[in-house]
């Protein structure tokens, strides 16, 4: 089925819940409220004619900075294949700044687990009911998320872990008998 | 009966003579300690980036780092090197600095191209400002990725600087 297709039987099946649907060099993205995004998936995933059994991916995005038309702060962004039938399409969930949470998708796909974690651990996006809510990727106690816009690229405060070692580094340097360059306190 | 002489040592070089007629050299020991160890280097792989495929590189046929006598080892224990190929994020830092810690002396550390060395182009939230920060470095090898023939010029650099110590071997130096 071609994508635009589908993005019409999904518009039928829930108008309210369709915002937008755009289409770039041929890929379809459907731009849909967050409240139902389990049922729409579901019923994509479930349905006989779509079968979109497969969760390519799970990504965040910040619109901060995005030329667009009334988006949200956030969004979550499902892209969806059908390995069966071979035709795939891309969900755009909003998400507004001041509640950045949606449900999980954990109980469609187990996969999405760690895209989900990715998701909050770097957009700070949080997913209601998700198993395992915890960082992935950077240390559980880093503060901030990275790929917000607002986020510094040097980021606000040192890792404390890092602080923490170059301490250590510190006082380990009396045992060392390398007389190899170590630049301590360096910026 | 014929006056008895003193055999003339030889010098065969810089401080180093051979008494003629025995099996016997005379040096410094300081000589034949940094002799051994910079004709054994054992490298141990920190491989965290594409530098890491260079060094992969370095180590085989064409480049061959075994004619050094340098073999690389998997474990901190048994090695004498450590060289840090690619970009060492903050999360990784303790790590790095623990497997230094395993390391028996005499430890050399080596950093491997740009990002061991300065970071490289990631001055970001994530990533250490150099290995230097964490690990005394003797030898920086800059490139991006270095060519496996920077590495063995690093390498010989280190033999070099092996070559000039005195007493490391003594924790009383």
């Amino acid at each position: 089925m071609e994508s635009m297709e589908i993005a019409g039987k999904l518009q039928e099946r829930f108008p309210d819940e369709v915002l937008d649907i755009c289409d770039f060099h041929g890929q379809v993205g459907v731009v849909v409220r967050r409240d139902m995004i389990v049922d729409i998936l579901r019923w994509l995933k479930e349905g006989a004619d779509l079968k979109m059994d497969h969760l390519m991916d799970l990504c965040g995005v910040d619109n901060k900075q995005r030329p667009g038309k009334g988006l949200l702060r956030l969004e979550v962004v499902y892209n969806l294949y059908s390995i069966e039938l071979r035709h795939s399409i891309r969900i755009r969930a909003q998400v507004p700044e001041n509640d950045a949470t949606i449900d999980t998708v954990t109980t469609l796909w187990t996969g999405a687990d760690w895209h989900e974690r990715e998701c909050w651990d770097l957009m700070g996006i949080s997913f209601n009911g998700h198993p395992d809510m915890r960082r992935i990727l950077l240390p559980d106690d880093w503060v901030g998320h990275p790929l917000r816009k607002e986020y510094p690229l040097k980021g606000s405060v040192e890792w404390s872990g890092l602080e923490k070692l170059k301490n250590k580094v510190v006082q380990l340097q009396e045992y060392d008998l390398s007389d190899g360059t170590l630049r301590t306190g360096a910026k | 009966m014929g006056e008895i002489k003193e055999p003339a040592l030889v010098e065969i070089a810089d401080g180093v003579k051979k008494v003629p007629g025995v099996n016997a050299v005379l040096g410094p020991l300081n000589k034949l300690v940094n002799w051994g160890r910079s004709g054994s280097i054992w490298p141990m792989t920190f491989g965290l980036a594409c530098c890491a495929i260079e060094m992969m590189d370095a180590g085989a046929s064409t480049n061959d780092l075994d004619r050094f006598g340098i073999i690389f080892r998997a474990s901190p224990r048994q090695a004498d090197c450590m060289i840090v190929a690619g970009t060492l994020t903050k999360k990784m830092s303790p790590v790095l600095r623990r497997v230094y810690d395993q390391m028996p002396e005499p430890r050399y550390v080596l950093a491997m191209g740009s990002c061991a060395c300065s970071g490289g182009v990631f001055n970001s939230y994530a990533v250490t400002q150099g290995v230097d920060t964490i690990v005394p470095v003797d030898v920086y090898v800059p490139g991006c990725p270095p060519r496996p023939a920077a590495l063995m010029q690093g390498l010989i650099k280190l033999q070099e600087k092996i070559m000039e110590e005195q007493f490391r071997w003594s924790q009383w130096r």
